[in-house]
């Protein structure tokens, strides 16, 4: 009898290995071709911009192993370094203003109001228009002489600005931009929160008498942080690598005063071919989103902290 | 739950205030394109032309070396099969990643999701380099298969909704001898149509409306997709708002009527985008 008993669990357990084996080989084979142009699309060429960072690398001569030199060269460019300054400046003009904007909206939105449905659908639709669309009607809106945007201004005796030409103001004139068009995402992302939000909690808060204000910071905000974390960190990566609203309306000018470090790369690597240099620059935006990630990590896990 | 009468007038007019803002460059949009250009260049301006002027959509059409419906067909050579192989190829995976036990699946799955924090920098040049090996330069092949095979959003976003379906659905599937492969096409593919939808209007969005591609890898203008070839207006037509406007619009066309008929399918999509794995 025993020895029976132990054969077909012996038996079974056979069974159950090749067919976790056989569950593997699915497993794997469903997997393989994102798996395999993940190897070719993404890692590889990961690694290659690092291995080319260290080279001369132009288009039609040879490469030359150079070592560290690229990453000497990039931090005496004074070019490089007031692309670099920009692009923190767009950063932290543009996530701070476009979060805030897609808060308050979220907030008014997660009213019992009619014609939600409308507002919403209204408020997301820059967020599907194509950039370059925004980007050349922005151009447009903008323009100095004839823009409708000076022209409003003028009825608040403001003198026309030359929102693109003037260098003081033209990078904060494209993030306004962009503002416009990206509010839409963080503010859908940032409601839902605010919806899943318990419908008990603020019955209980009510009993306490608790005002809109105090339930604003004692409730939605710390119970929204994890979506706010998310909003945060995919907008401060988005805005790191900002490109096309500053090919279209300005070329980096004028001056280099909305150079950007994607733009400047864009323009070594495929105007100047310098394919080294420009690898260089993107194994340092690499760096720098990754510790910027880090860090927020850091700062937001500590404030999500709450357990109730 | 009652609101208080104070914040819901004020919920409105912020409402109120934001759509205004939203919308008013769209109005912009449309009635400079409709203008001529006498009207377009005076001053005070005037909200609407007094003759809508149709041929600046006529002259625009027709404008580029090549017409805007080809630059759309170009677009369409792109985009349409990078949703269908990215749907296929990125819900095999994500099935994989949901239900199958296979090893190093969670380190696998996890090193795709942080793959999304990559600057798309970072591999542009390697990438540009390896297609240029390739001879595939100025075709369609590299904006095509970096994403027809899998992207880490869509296996994402995928998995997510995958991980919903009861498991029992597929424990009567495996009873009567099915296969993985016969599972996920006749059970799981047809069970999740809203979140295939989804997926389609984002990708169909993002590939429609890429700039730098383009920009990157078509060199001749009978290539051009319609983002390149509208981008190339403002240098063809300088100051001709009107006719950068009406090419704007039409650029735009295609995505609204995604927009009105997918809608719901998109705000679904980002709310689950939005919920951590």
């Amino acid at each position: 009898m025993a020895s029976v008993k132990t054969n077909t669990s012996k038996k079974k357990s056979l069974q159950h290995m090749t067919l976790q084996k056989k569950d593997a080989l699915t497993g794997y084979m469903f997997i393989a071709p994102a798996l395999i142009s993940f190897i070719v699309f993404v890692m590889y060429p990961v690694i290659a911009s690092f291995v080319i960072s260290g080279f001369d690398w132009g288009i039609l001569t040879a490469p030359r192993f150079i070592g560290i030199e690229n990453y000497k060269t990039l931090f005496k460019d004074p070019i490089f370094i007031e692309s670099l300054k920009n692009t923190f400046t767009w950063v932290i003009l543009y996530v701070p203003v476009s979060i805030l904007v897609s808060l308050i909206v979220a907030l008014a939105m997660d009213m019992p109001l009619r014609g939600i449905g409308f507002f919403r659908t209204m408020f997301y639709l820059p967020v599907m228009t194509p950039m370059v669309v925004c980007a050349l009607l922005f151009v447009w809106i903008y323009n100095k002489e004839f823009g409708v945007l000076n022209y409003i201004l003028s009825f608040l005796n403001i003198s026309p600005i030359g929102w693109l030409s003037d260098r003081n103001i033209s990078l904060i004139s494209i993030a306004l931009m962009s503002v416009w068009k990206h509010s839409g995402y963080n503010m859908l992302i940032l409601l839902s929160a605010l919806q899943g939000i318990p419908e008990s909690l603020y019955e209980a808060a009510a009993l306490d008498g608790i005002t809109p204000w105090r339930k604003l910071i004692n409730i939605k905000l710390p119970l929204i942080m994890p979506s706010m974390y998310f909003v945060v960190l995919t907008s401060v990566i988005d805005a790191f690598q900002v490109f096309t609203e500053v090919f279209i309306m300005t070329k980096g000018g004028p001056g280099y005063s909305t150079h950007t470090v994607s733009y400047y790369l864009f323009a070594n690597a495929f105007e100047y071919g310098k394919m080294g240099y420009a690898c260089a620059m993107s194994v340092v935006m690499f760096f720098i989103i990754l510790a910027v990630t880090l860090i927020q990590d850091r700062i937001m896990n500590k404030n999500i902290q709450y357990d109730s | 739950m009652k609101q208080s009468k104070k914040s819901i007038i004020i919920s409105y007019t912020i409402l109120i205030f934001a759509t205004l803002i939203v919308l008013l460059p769209f109005f912009w949009m449309l009635v400079s394109s409709f203008k001529s250009q006498r009207e377009l260049f005076a001053y005070p301006p005037k909200f609407f032309p007094s003759i809508w002027k149709w041929e600046n959509y006529k002259q625009v059409l027709n404008a580029g070396s090549i017409s805007f419906f080809e630059m759309f067909l170009n677009s369409m050579k792109i985009t349409i099969p990078v949703v269908i192989f990215n749907i296929t190829f990125s819900s095999l995976a994500a099935y994989a990643f949901a239900r199958i036990n296979f090893p190093y699946r969670k380190f696998l799955f996890m090193m795709f999701i942080s793959s999304m924090m990559i600057p798309g920098a970072v591999v542009m040049i390697p990438r540009f380099m390896l297609f240029t090996n390739l001879k595939l330069v100025d075709t369609y092949w590299p904006l095509i298969l970096p994403s027809a095979f899998g992207t880490a959003f869509s296996i994402f976003l995928l998995r997510q909704f995958f991980m919903t379906i009861p498991i029992d659905l597929e424990e009567a599937a495996v009873i009567d001898g099915c296969g993985k492969l016969r599972i996920w096409a006749t059970i799981i593919v047809p069970l999740s149509k809203p979140i295939i939808a989804t997926l389609s209007v984002f990708l169909f969005q993002g590939t429609y409306n890429d700039f730098m591609g383009p920009l990157i890898y078509l060199n001749t203008d009978t290539k051009f997709t319609v983002q390149l070839g509208l981008a190339g207006f403002r240098n063809a037509f300088s100051t001709r708002y009107d006719l950068i406007m009406a090419g704007s619009m039409l650029a735009l066309i295609p995505i609204l009527i995604i927009y009105i008929v997918c809608q719901k399918y998109i705000v679904k999509g980002i709310v689950m985008s939005g919920l951590k794995g």
